[in-house]
């Protein structure tokens, strides 16, 4: 099959999915290296994307929530964030440029009633983002909200946050959401002095819908709500530029 | 006893005439003030007020916490209150009179061991008929309930049964609520009583159509609504919502109640429905968005009240900045639509993204006095400290406790060598042990 059949296809599967809406709105992240890997060139607007962290992260998510402060914080409007545990500490999140008049907090009281408030967060169509923090995350739950969010054309952003370690691994499991990314913290940035630089993790995008999966080392956001790329890496690693020219040669 | 034998038992005493009306013209005021937390309420003469907090007690976050605003308030205003709540009038008046505790919840279902304990003074007999009970021997109410009822009743009158039947739930007892007068209130009466949710919806939405118009005459917009259904049975099913800002907007309010109708119980059937907006205000008029202007923020208020409706008003909020450098007192939680504060954490210290709710004592090895540890050991896991940042000194608020005149945490921001982010701090400034324990705690977890 030439290339120009497979774009066709594309073209076609695409339209079948959006159903009649065709122009699909983006939030790119600024950053040339990871938008270049997502189809449409950022996290599409009107679609659920699922966060989690890795290792410890996975059951404290504390990168997973910054990192989501920091897509919703590049939005406009109101943020709701729908949560079971409130141990999320709104200074943090102001630094990642997420104003604390912007977001309204629902402490439900278990994660039936997480999924319920987001979605009608979703279905209501006039937030900038509605983020939840959930542990289980079915199929069909995942899919009320990809249609909620397809609807109203509304960002959701899941963070997956477990009770232990152990559970972590339902994260293997397929739900609807749209892109998947794992959040892991890497050693900071070094100093030429004693002290903690710019904190520094490591994303993979799991899983993409019409893209393919890809991970990338990035500084965390910054008060913007920005992520950075280090330094040392700003003309591509070193070490994937030399295995390339081996598998090419 | 005698006034006389009172004034030589204690001398001094004050001696008041009692105000009988003017007692239960009070207890009326309280039941009208009352009102705030249920639409349904009575006045109990001579001592208690009645409530009926069906379907209205989750927009004070539950059953518990709304015993617990009451007296909170009551006492604030003078009053001391015992409070119950129960299945039914009768058992509550009498848990609330003598139970032991100022708020007693009683379980569904489990009035009647709560109440075999009680003496028979509790179940709103006559004075002469709980003398005469007395003193054929029967004290308290488990006596009367082992009896057999024919006998009884012939002796006593039907008032005995009567107000067992009432306090165990097995005849209705209905609440006559007070009404406070000039309050917008349609009311709708049905030929056949109906019970099914689809026909009840279908009447809410005519209800509040009506009602909106009633209140657009005024220019009022409503606060509260409370929707009470009269059964065929004589019993009333209310329900309460509440918004945000003042609306009529008869979707939105709708859906609210729509929403809630699962908490009517229809029992034969409903054939009278009330809906009163017991709590409006004026509605500012305001601009409309025309092409001209830039399209603002989306309004959200709808959804901060659908919201607020499904998990409490109270679970709902937003965070503002406090000027603290005590990191659990930087932060404070505001109603949702509260208006935008601006002002927010200053400072360019990095705060972690999730701080525990209390901090957690760690094993550290630490040189003194102000080396951030170079090893710690927290749940269990032992860390090694590969970076570190600090000490930002916090002192103790002396203006809040005297316990915190001397006290100093010092802050750091560790990391670990794979990279995991944390913060901790030390009680003490390192030297002065009055300053603080000297142990190590983790507070934060960096993103």
């Amino acid at each position: 099959m030439s290339r120009l059949d497979v774009i066709a296809l594309r073209a076609r599967i695409e339209a079948i999915e959006t159903g009649r809406r065709q122009v699909r709105e983006v939030l790119p992240f600024g950053l040339e290296s990871v938008d270049s890997r997502l189809p449409g060139g950022g996290l599409t607007i009107g679609a659920l994307h699922e966060v989690a962290g890795g290792g410890n992260g996975a059951v404290d998510g504390a990168a997973a929530a910054l990192f989501a402060a920091g897509i919703a914080a590049r939005t406009n409007g109101r943020i709701l964030w729908c949560l079971t545990r409130p141990d999320l500490f709104a200074p943090a999140i102001a630094q990642a440029g997420l104003s604390p008049d912007r977001v309204i907090f629902v402490e439900a009281g278990d994660e039936k009633s997480v999924l319920a408030c987001t979605e009608e967060g979703l279905r209501h169509g006039g937030l900038g983002c509605v983020i939840s923090e959930v542990a289980h995350l079915s199929m069909t739950a995942s899919r009320r909200l990809q249609l909620a969010a397809e609807g109203s054309n509304s960002l959701a952003v899941a963070i997956r946050r477990w009770r232990r370690q152990t559970e972590a691994s339902d994260f293997g499991q397929p739900t609807a959401a749209s892109t998947r990314w794992r959040v892991s913290v890497l050693p900071s940035r070094p100093l030429p002095v004693p002290g903690v630089g710019r904190h520094r993790w490591l994303v993979e995008l799991i899983r993409a819908r019409a893209g393919e999966s890809a991970d990338f080392e990035l500084e965390a956001c910054d008060d913007q709500g920005r992520l950075g790329l280090p330094a040392e890496m700003g003309h591509g690693s070193a070490q994937t530029g030399l295995g390339r020219r081996y598998a090419s040669g | 006893m005698p006034l006389a034998k009172a004034q030589v038992l204690v001398p001094g005493l004050s001696v008041e005439e009692a105000d009988q009306q003017g007692d239960i013209d009070a207890l009326e005021r309280l039941a009208f003030w009352a009102l705030r937390y249920s639409p349904v309420v009575a006045a109990d003469a001579p001592d208690g007020i009645v409530m009926d907090i069906e379907g209205a007690a989750h927009l004070m976050g539950g059953e518990d916490a709304l015993a617990r605003d009451l007296v909170e308030r009551l006492s604030e205003t003078g009053y001391a209150s015992r409070i119950a709540i129960a299945d039914t009038w009768g058992a509550a008046h009498a848990m609330a009179r003598f139970a032991r505790g100022p708020i007693t919840l009683v379980e569904p279902g489990c009035l009647r061991p709560e109440l075999s304990p009680l003496p028979i003074a509790a179940l709103r007999l006559d004075a002469p008929l709980v003398e005469e009970l007395r003193s054929m021997g029967f004290e308290q109410v488990s006596d009367l309930l082992t009896q057999p009822r024919a006998p009884l009743t012939l002796r006593f009158g039907p008032q005995l049964w009567r107000r067992i039947d009432q306090a165990l739930g097995a005849t209705s007892e209905p609440v006559d609520p007070v009404r406070p007068v000039d309050v917008v209130e349609v009311r709708r009466a049905f030929a056949e009583p109906f019970g099914a949710a689809g026909t009840i919806k279908r009447y809410i939405g005519q209800l509040v159509d009506d009602l909106s118009a009633r209140l657009e005459e005024r220019g009022f917009g409503a606060r509260r609504l409370d929707l009470v259904c009269h059964r065929v049975d004589a019993r009333q099913q209310a329900l309460r919502i509440g918004t945000a800002a003042p609306t009529r907007d008869v979707k939105r309010l709708v859906r609210m109640l729509s929403d809630k109708v699962e908490e009517i119980e229809p029992g034969f059937g409903i054939e009278v429905m009330a809906l009163a907006a017991t709590w409006a205000q004026p509605i500012a008029p305001a601009q409309a968005i025309s092409s001209l202007v830039e399209p603002g923020i989306p309004d959200v208020s709808d959804l901060v009240d659908v919201l607020s409706n499904r998990v409490g008003s109270e679970r709902l909020y937003r965070v503002a900045a406090v000027q603290s450098d005590v990191p659990e007192r930087s932060v404070e939680r505001i109603a949702p639509l509260s208006p935008d504060r601006a002002d927010t954490w200053t400072g360019r210290w990095p705060r972690p993204t999730r701080l525990l709710a209390t901090p957690e004592p760690i094993e550290t090895v630490a040189l003194l006095p102000d080396h951030p540890p170079a090893s710690f050991t927290w749940r269990g896991i032992r860390r090694r400290v590969k970076r570190a940042d600090g000490p930002e000194r916090v002192f103790g608020e002396w203006w809040r406790r005297d316990a915190e005149t001397n006290a100093v945490r010092d802050y750091f921001r560790v990391e670990d060598e794979a990279g995991e982010r944390y913060w901790v701090y030390r009680a003490g400034d390192g030297e002065d042990p009055a300053t603080g324990s000297h142990r190590w705690f983790l507070h934060g977890i960096f993103g």
